[in-house]
């Protein structure tokens, strides 16, 4: 296997590690793969309420090289978009930024259901504080 | 172990700096292959030049040249072994060996019987010979292993039936080093006229074999596991107390007695000699010494990192054999992360088939631990020095990777991943 300077790149310096307070209303996370097939990633994006952008993004992953890259990528990609934009993000995107070969394209796949899954917890945590707002305010 | 070499190519450049006495990248992967020793290619450069007449020529110095270094090579591979010379058949490397073993003697006893009994952790050469047998109406019976990679004897004794022509279990095991009862195996083999082969591409020159001591009546070995050339290996075939005849599975001129046709690979064998000779007056030594070296590694990894597992018995065990999974880290972002060493990984990632090691998987460990295994292997020319660094390379591999894996995170904070319902389960 050999591993484009990209992928190498985001292994030895991996951007935005870390962890955010899952519990948090303006925090949406993603866990997405099984540990049996090889891969785990948790993406955790924080979202700015009135302009839902996305401020802060984090990652952790179990996987290959390739999976690090392409997690790391991603939380690159999502900060300073939109909630909307970033679901615009595809994996064949990162597969060209990182050069992956072929037998790699399920990290990109992994990657982009670990987007979503986070955009999607978000959301419907935003959905459930809905009720709760508009209780508070009457 | 040469279908299943996991080393990633084209290895990133280094940026750690050796310490002193060490050179940069390390060799530890003597399971895949081993260098050469000097002394045996010292012996087989005369073979190429001066010497290279065919052996088969019987009448002009040429051909005697070549046959006297094919017959001192066969001698010394006896006497390794405990066998005679007349017991050595030459051939490409084991894989060759293991098919003309298997197909060789199921073949010849086919009126006897068409029952062969292997192990799920076998080689894959031996492994896919019994399945395309299997095509030609053979039954094969794919015995369990343990926990600790052993076979069960007294499940080996139930699977024997009266169609058993032939028993195929290593020697020991090229991934996890486990080194299997083979003289109990040939004692049960022979107490009902049953063959026995061994492929022994790992333990020959690591650890003694002697085919009559152990019941063995074929045997694999290959020349690149014990310093010497690729491509050449031999086949032991017992010739008497039981004579055992297999048929050829390549035709053509006759060599090696009519059981392996081709004009033999003189230089090759020569090597093969040579290693064997060596491995005769020095593999006590060295066995002494590499299993000083590999509970080195162990014992500074495992006392530095928590959660670490030995895959298969300590207690049966080559010496140079280490195979360890770090959970948590998936092994082939471990092996990217200490690029200037040469190990193998037993996760799916490094493999064709993207699936993780079949022999880990039947020992037990389950599918995320064998992801997270690295099998060290270590020769001949390893140093303590280098052993040393590795140790502290993959310690601090280990370490980043955990603060980089949410299992590990999960793990600490007491979430049993047993009991996660995983969003990619059954990819």
């Amino acid at each position: 296997m050999s591993y484009s300077d990209k992928v190498i790149d985001h292994y030895n310096n991996p951007r935005n590690v870390g962890s955010m307070d899952k519990s948090s209303a303006d925090v949406g996370t993603g866990l997405v793969g099984a540990p049996e097939c090889g891969d785990v990633m948790k993406l955790q994006i924080k979202v700015n309420r009135e302009t839902n952008v996305i401020e802060e993004a984090r990652f952790k992953t179990f996987g290959c090289g390739s999976a690090i890259a392409s997690s790391s990528l991603a939380t690159e990609w999502v900060k300073g978009k939109t909630v909307d934009e970033a679901l615009t993000i595809k994996n064949m995107d990162i597969v060209k930024e990182l050069s992956l070969p072929p037998v790699k394209i399920h990290c990109s796949v992994l990657a982009e259901d670990a987007i979503r899954a986070a955009i999607g917890d978000w959301k419907k945590k935003q959905e459930s504080a809905k009720p709760v707002a508009s209780a508070v305010a009457q | 172990m040469s279908t299943d070499v996991r080393v990633p190519q084209q290895l990133p450049v280094t940026q750690h700096a050796a310490p002193q006495g060490v050179k940069l990248p390390i060799y530890m992967d003597n399971h895949a292959t081993t260098p050469m020793d000097p002394r045996v290619l010292e012996e087989m450069l005369p073979y190429f030049m001066e010497k290279f007449g065919n052996a088969a020529s019987r009448n002009h110095s040429f051909g005697w040249a070549g046959e006297e270094g094919v017959e001192t090579a066969r001698e010394r591979i006896a006497k390794l072994i405990g066998a005679t010379t007349k017991e050595i058949i030459f051939t490409s490397g084991a894989t060759e060996s293991d098919n003309l073993a298997i197909k060789g003697v199921a073949e010849m006893y086919r009126e006897k019987g068409n029952h062969i009994i292997t192990a799920v952790t076998e080689h894959k050469a031996v492994l896919d010979t019994c399945k395309r047998l299997e095509k030609y109406g053979y039954r094969v019976t794919y015995m369990p292993v343990q926990k600790d990679g052993l076979i069960d004897l007294d499940e080996l004794k139930r699977a024997m039936d009266n169609k058993t022509i032939l028993v195929s279990i290593m020697a020991a095991n090229n991934e996890i080093g486990v080194v299997q009862p083979v003289t109990e195996i040939g004692k049960l083999c022979r107490e009902r006229g049953i063959i026995f082969h061994t492929d022994a591409t790992q333990a020959i020159g690591k650890i003694p074999v002697d085919v009559n001591k152990q019941f063995i009546d074929v045997m694999s070995i290959s020349a690149h596991k014990m310093y010497g050339p690729k491509g050449v290996g031999a086949l032991y075939v017992r010739r008497k107390n039981p004579r055992v005849q297999i048929s050829a599975i390549i035709d053509g001129g006759g060599h090696e007695r009519g059981m392996r046709s081709g004009t033999l690979n003189v230089a090759g064998i020569v090597g093969l000699g040579k290693a064997c000779a060596i491995a005769s007056e020095e593999m006590s030594q060295e066995a002494v010494q590499l299993s000083g070296l590999r509970d080195r590694l162990r014992d500074r990894i495992m006392s530095r990192l928590d959660e670490t597992y030995i895959n298969g018995s300590m207690e049966h065990r080559l010496p140079g054999n280490l195979n360890i999974s770090f959970a948590y880290v998936e092994g082939e972002s471990l092996l990217m992360g200490i690029n200037d060493i040469a190990v193998s990984s037993g996760s799916a990632c490094t493999s064709a088939t993207l699936e993780p090691s079949y022999v880990l998987k039947a020992l037990g460990t389950g599918d995320d631990l064998a992801h997270s295994s690295i099998r060290f292997g270590i020769g001949r020319f390893n140093t303590a020095a280098e052993v040393d660094y590795v140790a502290d390379r993959v310690i601090e591999t280990v370490e980043r990777l955990r603060e980089l894996s949410p299992l590990y995170e999960m793990a600490k904070e007491g979430i049993n991943l047993a009991d996660v319902k995983w969003a990619g389960e059954g990819h």
